[in-house]
């Protein structure tokens, strides 16, 4: 049971993996591009393990800025790991202990966290780890390896690869929003709100970060509101029974 | 940069990022039972992914253009129900072509 959860989270973790594996080489170019060591941007990779957050926090020490600043801004832009943290606590299983939470919270990244969620059943911890563990290992070594080896690489391949993050959210989304109309609801509004906050002047200027809290809260209050989920069907959840 | 302010930057960094992902998760025991905040966990993660999805996706890569190819290519391919790794290698793929054609069409 335990060995079969871990190689299931692990073998579920696959494909998360190779998507970050071109983000974090992508992250590993630029560090060094920018004047960092190769094994400086590994180590950021594995103390952050989040990609929006670690490219904002490279520009702040490259730009020599202020302590306080690099903590605000990480926690901009890091605040809806506290949205994702409260929903899946609502996945967990009695496996669950308060090492094991806490060890969670160092994984909680947008893609591990929406295959977690999107289970239709809880997740114990052992799936958790074995979840984490593969993307985590394939995220350092992406680092590394974009790191040493990004200069030689084309410029047409590296800017390809900016689109391999998206791709794996459209997978995630793209196959809810078809069975569930409520779900494409919420999504639709999010995605509207999102291009109003690029391209309407004046608030436009918000930081990335705070546009995806607002973004969210706005589209899943107003799913909540117009659309409650007694049943738990946009989660495909089978609820407490454990 | 000195290696004692890189390591100062990494714990301001690190040490921010992880206590908002771990901090909900120590203290959030417990089934939600109000339907309301139960709805509204549900629809967080499609909601936070739409948000960083579009129209972030469009300028993921080099020029509009190629993004939009890749946004098309996903959005086939996700509808179909394909697995993650496909549809984000089929993007990259199709991204790539497009900038690849635009790079051809001046030489012509």
């Amino acid at each position: 049971m335990k060995a079969k959860e871990i190689k299931k989270g692990m073998h579920d973790g696959i494909p998360i993996a190779l998507g970050y594996i071109s983000v974090s080489f992508t992250f590993g170019l630029m560090a060094v591009s920018a004047g960092m060591t190769w094994w400086q941007a590994v180590i950021i990779s594995m103390a952050n393990v989040t990609s929006a957050g670690q490219f904002a926090g490279l520009d702040i020490m490259i730009a020599s800025g202020g302590m306080i600043e690099m903590a605000l801004t990480q926690f901009i832009i890091n605040l809806r790991y506290a949205l994702m943290s409260i929903s899946l606590s609502q996945k967990l299983d009695k496996s669950f202990t308060l090492l094991s939470r806490l060890a969670t919270g160092f994984g909680v990244t947008d893609e591990i966290f929406a295959v977690s969620v999107s289970r239709n059943k809880s997740v114990s911890k052992y799936y958790m780890a074995g979840l984490i563990a593969v993307p985590y290992v394939g995220w350092a070594a992406g680092t590394a390896a974009g790191a040493i080896l990004g200069g030689i690489l084309p410029d047409m391949v590296k800017d390809a690869l900016g689109i391999a993050i998206y791709g794996m959210f459209l997978a995630i989304i793209i196959p809810q929003a078809r069975d569930d109309s409520r779900c494409l609801k919420v999504i639709l509004i999010a995605v509207v709100l999102s291009c109003c906050f690029k391209w309407v002047p004046v608030i436009n200027k918000l930081s990335s970060g705070f546009v995806i809290i607002i973004c969210a809260v706005i589209a899943s209050a107003i799913g909540a509101f117009l659309y409650p989920v007694d049943d738990e069907e946009c989660e495909e959840s089978d609820g407490g029974e454990m | 940069m000195s290696v004692g302010k890189f390591f100062t930057y990494l714990a301001v960094m690190a040490g921010v990022t992880y206590l908002i992902r771990a901090i909900p998760l120590a203290l959030c025991r417990g089934k939600v039972k109000n339907v309301f905040i139960k709805s509204f966990l549900a629809y967080v993660p499609y909601a936070v992914l739409g948000a960083m999805t579009f129209p972030a996706i469009i300028y993921s890569t080099d020029g509009i253009a190629s993004g939009i190819a890749g946004t098309i290519t996903g959005l086939i391919l996700a509808y179909r129900r394909k697995s993650l790794l496909l549809v984000a290698v089929a993007s990259c793929a199709a991204a790539f072509a497009v900038e690849i054609i635009q790079y051809l069409i001046p030489l012509l």
